[in-house]
């Protein structure tokens, strides 16, 4: 196959449409604006749509609106942009709508700065906005992935019928990498509650209320129930010199390429370290963890993230208490030095 | 009492089973209230111009959030204030869908204002239906945007001030000041007689659509007499007597007869063409032969001012690198690494795999300015390449365990004529000292990188001198 050298941003656009999408609604900020001016650029070749809404709130309202009519649909967005956009992904989960969010998280809170960070991974695969629902989240650490795991975003949110977002970083967005694409989709799910403005779907709604409590809450049930199953069966993640593993380094998207370093390194000095790549989010690989946190081979866990330590949480819950979960973090859209990796892990290590 | 329908338009659904309880032929909406007559009049119309199966409905948060009980069509209930977004991602996708937007005051003119106004603006082909009663329903009585001064309201219980809440908002007015509208009309509801008027704005906004006109918006003064306090005649004669002073009805802007109607048709382009569209790389039927090494880990940092290339000479590399079948990965610099003014971009090439894109020791530095030197020049590794413009710094390495390529970049391209080629005279002294790049793949894709012949043409003299350069800077070695 072909390999194109491509920015992680534009990747996300190619692979959408050849994942069959289109419709995007977006609005401007750095560092996700890419993918809305390639998606200006390339939605009208393919007959699709491109709109440069008024505000987040309007883009993913629009979202919420063509994924109604059973259409492949996507927005994205910057950390402070996916803020504003938590209302309509609340509505457009309670209303069991299928959309691609991508979020390329920059530095916070407030307005930050366009730097690299990964503070997003609570709103985005807790909830975020308001009610009980979450989020399928993928977090690509390559150029490929970002083009690979948007068509799988695709894929999963129509199957679940749920949102589900692209986490990635400003690193990964900027980064160009050589990209191999696959053919277009060409198989679609039938979407029988889907609003097409004929008579056969008259009878259809889309609606997130549900006025009677026990109704409510039967629908909060089937929600949670949808949950468990995507935990129990979308799990993906990458294991990295686990093998013999003492000590098991977590970490996604950008970071772990530089863990994955780090580990070469630590190696070399003959350390015996690998890493845990959790690539899907939500569902987090936490039967895995589990099962290493058991082996009496692993001394410790130690999880590196650009923020002030949001999956360690759901490390610890995973482990439970059966070995040590370290921590290092970096904020700002300062992103460590291998070199910086590997003392952290001597580190830990002396302090065990 | 017994009610008996004597006829429901077929807009309606035969029997109103969303709706809870045992009632299941009425509506929700208490006595003497608007909107059920508005509904009426907008699923007659939806009848009568035989678009009832096309027609799609988007409901409000407000007392009219129910809509979709009644309404036979495709239901979308939104969240507050954002049925025109709604409704925008509606219509893109089904331009031939009767699209309806319906919202009520403080849905439209308080927390939807941005999205109601930035969809007349592009004149979506849309109908909005926008009931002005003055007040908040659903929540019980509150303050809207289109309360009135001095109007007792659960939030404005010593009455709407000017100096507190500021003026009621004329929305028709603003809407009817934007290009794109092709129709804006305020009508009331109080009488029979301004019923039927409202009937014939109700059925031109819906003909606008059928038509494919544009943006039609009907501001419908209605009775709230439970927010009112009122009797429902009260109610009516407040509209007439206050509500219609302050809101004046009539025709704000009509051009839906002068305009042709607009094109909202998509061609979805066949899967087969799509590749080409989206640019998807098609193989290299004359892919020359090369020879490199199985051992290439090189980690390039190239540096200098912005506008020097700097950026593209890194994924030229990337790109020559991918062609002879490496691991590559480019990065510019981003974030924090930006302070100090000079652009910067990490280049790895590898058989590997790549993991960290960032380069920390580089085993080849590319530097065209000072500054960058001055930066750079002490993270490279011992034994590695430092390449820098001479004809633009007075000041070479320090380093002695390096090895040194200074090139005339900027000179050379000066003396060819352009001085943006300077990259390409550095890419050629870097092919000529460098075994990870093959001069043939160089020469087979610099035409698909300057498309344009006569910036070939200054482009390949320019990587032809870089070669000449390396030819000397090795015999000098």
């Amino acid at each position: 196959m072909e390999r194109q050298l491509i920015k992680g941003n534009e990747a996300i656009v190619k692979g959408a449409i050849l994942a069959g999408c289109r419709a995007y609604y977006g609005y401007p900020i750095t560092p996700a604006s890419e993918i809305a001016q390639a998606a200006a650029l390339y939605m009208p070749l393919v007959g699709g749509t491109f709109l440069q809404a008024e505000s987040e709130i309007a883009a993913i309202n629009m979202v919420y609106g063509a994924s109604g009519t059973g259409q492949r649909v996507m927005t994205a967005s910057s950390s402070p942009g996916i803020s504003l956009k938590q209302e309509g992904i609340s509505y457009i989960a309670g209303a069991e709508l299928p959309c691609v969010i991508v979020d390329v998280m920059r530095g916070g809170p407030g307005l930050g700065n366009i730097a690299p960070e990964q503070s997003d991974y609570h709103q985005m695969v807790k909830g975020g906005g308001h009610g009980n629902y979450k989020n399928i989240v993928l977090a690509p650490n390559s150029a490929q992935e970002m083009c690979d795991l948007t068509m799988l975003a695709f894929e999963l949110s129509d199957k679940y019928r749920n949102p589900a977002v692209v986490l990635a970083d400003g690193f990964i967005g900027q980064m160009m990498e050589p990209v191999v694409f696959p053919k277009p989709v060409t198989e679609f799910p039938e979407k029988k509650w889907a609003i097409r403005g004929t008579v056969g779907d008259k009878r259809n709604l889309i609606s997130s209320i549900e006025l009677d409590p026990d109704d409510l809450e039967r629908h909060n049930r089937k929600l949670q129930q949808k949950y468990a199953i995507i935990s129990q069966t979308e799990v993906r993640f990458q294991e990295y010199e686990l093998e013999d593993a003492e000590y098991i380094l977590v970490a996604f998207g950008i970071v772990s390429r530089l863990v994955q370093s780090a580990v070469d390194t630590l190696r070399e000095d003959g350390v015996k370290v690998g890493m845990l790549r959790p690539i899907t989010l939500m569902p987090f690989p936490t039967l895995p963890i589990e099962k290493y946190a058991a082996n009496e081979r692993v001394k410790f866990f130690s999880v590196f993230e650009l923020n002030n330590g949001q999956m360690v949480e759901d490390v610890r819950l995973a482990v439970n208490g059966k070995k040590p979960v370290k921590f290092y973090g970096r904020m700002g859209g300062n992103v460590p030095t291998i070199q910086e990796l590997v003392d952290q892990v001597k580190k830990q290590m002396r302090e065990l | 009492m017994s009610t008996k329908i004597l006829s429901k338009s077929e807009g309606f659904y035969d029997v109103y089973d969303r709706r809870p309880g045992t009632d299941k032929d009425t509506t929700h909406y208490c006595p003497g209230c608007g909107h059920g007559i508005l509904h009426k009049l907008i699923a007659e119309a939806l009848t009568d111009f035989g678009v009832k199966d096309n027609a799609i409905i988007i409901s409000p948060v407000g007392c009219s959030v129910f809509a979709y009980y009644y309404f036979s069509a495709g239901n979308l209930q939104a969240a507050h204030g954002r049925a025109p977004a709604v409704a925008t991602g509606v219509k893109r996708s089904l331009p031939e869908s009767i699209v309806i937007s319906y919202q009520g005051d403080g849905d439209l003119a308080a927390i939807g204002g941005n999205e109601i106004l930035h969809a007349a603006n592009r004149g979506e082909a849309i109908s909005v239906f926008f009931v002005n009663n003055a007040i908040y329903g659903m929540t019980g009585g509150q303050m809207a945007p289109t309360t009135l001064i001095g109007q007792k309201t659960t939030t404005t219980p010593y009455g709407r001030t000017v100096a507190n809440e500021g003026y009621p908002i004329k929305m028709s007015e603003i809407i009817a000041s934007l290009t794109a509208p092709v129709y804006v009309e305020r009508v009331m509801m109080a009488d029979t007689k301004s019923i039927s008027n409202t009937r014939r704005a109700v059925r031109k906004a819906i003909k606008n659509q059928v038509e494919k006109k544009g943006f039609s918006f009907v501001e419908v003064l209605s009775t709230c007499p439970t927010g009112w306090k009122m009797t429902a005649p009260q109610a009516e004669e407040w509209i007439k007597t206050t509500l219609a002073q302050h809101f004046p009805l009539g025709v704000l802007k009509d051009i839906s007869g002068d305009v042709e109607p607009l094109n909202l048709d998509h061609h979805l382009l066949p899967t087969d063409r799509i590749g080409k569209a989206i640019n998807l790389p098609e193989a290299d039927a004359d892919q020359p032969k090369f020879v490199i090494p199985d051992t290439v880990n090189e980690e390039i940092k190239i540096s200098g001012f912005g506008g020097q290339g700097v950026l593209s000479l890194g994924v030229w590399l990337s790109e020559f690198g991918m062609r002879e079948g490496l691991n590559v990965s480019w990065i510019p610099s981003y974030g924090p690494e930006m302070r100090g003014g000079t652009a910067h971009c990490h280049v790895k090439l590898a058989n590997r795999p790549i993991g960290s894109p960032l380069v920390v020791h580089p085993t080849i530095l590319v530097a065209t300015n000072r500054p960058s030197l001055e930066k750079f020049e002490k993270e490279v590794i011992p034994g590695g390449k430092i390449f820098w413009d001479n004809s633009l710094m007075d000041i070479t390495p320090s380093r002695t365990d390096i090895i040194r390529y200074p090139v005339p970049a900027t000179e050379i391209a000066n003396q060819l004529g352009n001085t943006k080629t300077a990259n390409v005279v550095m890419l050629g002294v870097i092919t000529g000292v460098s075994e990870f790049l093959d001069e043939n793949i160089v020469r087979r894709t610099l035409p698909q990188i300057f498309k344009k012949k006569h910036l070939l043409d200054i482009n390949m003299q320019a990587f032809n001198k870089g070669l000449e350069v390396a030819a000397s800077l090795k015999r000098i070695a």
